[in-house]
């Protein structure tokens, strides 16, 4: 995923000479070296220095440039949160921050380096607009739509590397602030982002292996949320199934229940979320979604699919 | 290029009668609202005024082709009233200061008229001055960046990435200064904190083009920023008093953040028009 956002962005950047990407002391890798090569003074390495990473992209947008913020997703939205919330969010600056490998993607590096609560501390800024891609597909989409708008600061968050495409055979295209139906069914609905969205692809399979209809959402855009597309799934399957690689506060598991609650859905109505535990474990990614309970066997045992 | 002016001398008396009047201005605010950050803002007057009136160009409508970021957000009642004396903002901004209907308060806020960027947390204007500077630069316009920073802003680690960032990318276009009062909430920074100091050689060994004047004295920082060699960015650091101009106020603790009482008021009045006709011609 973090190669096509660099090719999405070294593309905007040959069109656009107001796109710069900043970033602290982050190896660049594919087309992030042909950014730096070709336009070096619109790639701008702080060094280990985020909260300059920031308030320099601020200084960048309030002279009307586009620019990216650019590292591993705590340290692009933890360390410099204040210069987030007061330079881009309360000034509204069109400033993407990208965050690279949230959730518990680098497994192995321990705590310190995973991003379990970024929706609910960035969905809770003013302003503040949250992508989560699904895919590589899907991350293109994202980034040409952060090159190019104008809103205010948006929160992108991605994966890391060798992502499988999940959306080629889409239903919906990508469209900001909209779910986006990747299979639509009539019994079960799947809604999840990121890349964990590849269990939630394997959890339909379950479900279909059985002979059930099952629709897979997108949910790429967390803030806005589509709130009227949530409501439209609640209504239209009889199973309502979230997926998140996130805390259980303040993701989409939350959002989806208040949203079930208020509209008295008849659903039912599952939510898988990581735990509100720092877990020490060093395996795979796969391993360390396990331990917070996010194994598709388990999951499927839990709805019966 | 810009066909812009840049004044080569900078009127003294004009620059002193200027400042006793923002000083003016700024006590009688003063007595519309229960507090505003006075001594904060009688630090740095000198210096505002300087680049306003001295140091900023000017296109023939009035605009500049350069940009004034006050870091140190609290010292901005200043920043408003030359604003309103430069027509930028009207006098009933400043009579709504801090009021439910008005637009101004105690820090400034980016989308009010001349107001370049929102700031009150500390450590964030360098930053954000930084890349100002870089946007300049890559447009090629010729604009210069000036910014005004607290001492106390200073401790912060956020400024020292943007100190290291500045020289590193060699912003010529960026030109600091730090309001140099020595106080903080806690008292002298000379006490609490003695190796804050020596401020400039930190200042140089980051790569930066450095000048230490008396930054209530117009002539010296306009002299300094003016005859800089320009080959670095470049910081001003400029020794200061905070609570200037007002006797009871002068390096007082209470001063950085409160009103007068209409007592105080009449004193600071006098004195204030007793400097007026000492410096009259």
């Amino acid at each position: 995923m973090r190669n096509t956002f660099s090719e999405a962005l070294y593309k905007a950047a040959t069109s656009n000479p107001d796109i710069y990407i900043v970033v602290a002391d982050i190896s660049p890798a594919g087309s992030m070296a042909k950014f730096r090569d070709q336009y070096p003074d619109r790639f701008i390495n702080v060094g280990v220095a985020e909260q300059s990473m920031i308030g320099i992209c601020a200084g960048l947008a309030l002279k009307g440039c586009q620019p990216f913020a650019y590292t591993i997703a705590t340290f692009s939205l933890y360390r410099p949160f204040e210069m987030v919330r007061d330079d881009l969010c309360y000034q509204n600056l069109p400033v993407t921050v990208v965050g690279m490998g949230a959730g518990v993607i680098y497994s192995t590096l321990g705590g310190t380096h995973h991003t379990q609560e970024d929706i609910a501390i960035a969905g809770a800024l003013p302003n503040m607009q949250i992508i989560a891609p699904c895919d590589p597909a899907e991350c293109t989409e994202a980034t040409a739509y952060c090159a190019t708008q104008k809103n205010g600061p948006v929160y992108l968050r991605l994966g890391k590397a060798g992502e499988p495409n999940f959306t080629d055979k889409a239903v919906d295209p990508w469209a900001f602030g909209k779910l986006r139906y990747i299979k639509r069914g009539i019994d079960v609905c799947i809604l999840s982002y990121g890349v964990i969205m590849a269990k939630a692809m394997q959890l339909a399979a379950r479900f279909e292996a059985k002979g059930q209809s099952v629709s897979v959402v997108s949910c790429h855009t967390l803030k806005p949320l589509d709130g009227d597309g949530i409501r439209d799934a609640l209504q239209r399957h009889r199973h309502v199934i979230v997926i998140e690689e996130h805390a259980p506060q303040g993701g989409l598991a939350p959002r989806t229940k208040q949203i079930a609650w208020d509209m008295q859905a008849r659903c039912r109505l599952d939510t898988f979320t990581l735990q509100d535990a720092f877990i020490h474990n060093y395996g795979s990614h796969d391993d360390l979604l396990a331990a917070h309970g996010l194994e598709v066997g388990a999951i499927a045992e839990r709805v019966g699919a | 290029m810009h066909d812009v002016t840049r004044r080569n001398c900078f009127d003294v008396a004009a620059a002193r009668a200027r400042c006793l009047q923002y000083r003016q201005r700024i006590l009688d605010i003063s007595q519309q609202v229960q507090a505003l950050h006075i001594g904060s803002a009688y630090s740095c007057t000198e210096m505002v005024d300087t680049i306003y009136h001295g140091l900023m160009r000017r296109n023939p409508d009035g605009t500049s082709p350069d940009t004034f970021l006050m870091s140190k957000g609290h010292g901005c009642m200043i920043l408003y009233v030359i604003l309103e004396d430069l027509g930028v903002l009207g006098r009933k901004d400043l009579d709504l200061y801090c009021k439910p209907n008005g637009r101004l308060g105690c820090h400034p806020d980016f989308g009010n008229p001349g107001i370049e960027a929102s700031t009150g947390a500390l450590g964030h204007g360098l930053s954000m001055a930084v890349g100002m500077a870089l946007a300049e630069r890559g447009r090629k316009t010729g604009g210069v960046i000036y910014t005004v920073l607290s001492d106390g802003e200073v401790q912060e680690g956020s400024t020292w990435e943007a100190v290291l960032m500045a020289s590193s990318l060699g912003l010529t276009n960026l030109i600091a200064f730090v309001d140099n009062n020595d106080f903080q909430s806690l008292g002298r920074t000379s006490e609490t904190h003695p190796t804050f100091y020596p401020l400039v050689e930190k200042f140089q060994a980051f790569g930066w083009e450095c000048a230490e004047v008396d930054g209530h004295a117009a002539a010296a920082v306009f002299a300094a920023v003016s005859g800089r060699e320009g080959g670095r960015p470049f910081m001003l650091v400029g020794k200061t008093t905070k609570g200037k101009g007002i006797s009871y106020m002068e390096n007082v603790p209470i001063w950085h953040y409160r009103s007068p009482s209409p007592q105080e008021y009449e004193q600071g009045k006098r004195e204030l028009e007793a400097a007026s006709a000492r410096a009259a011609p």
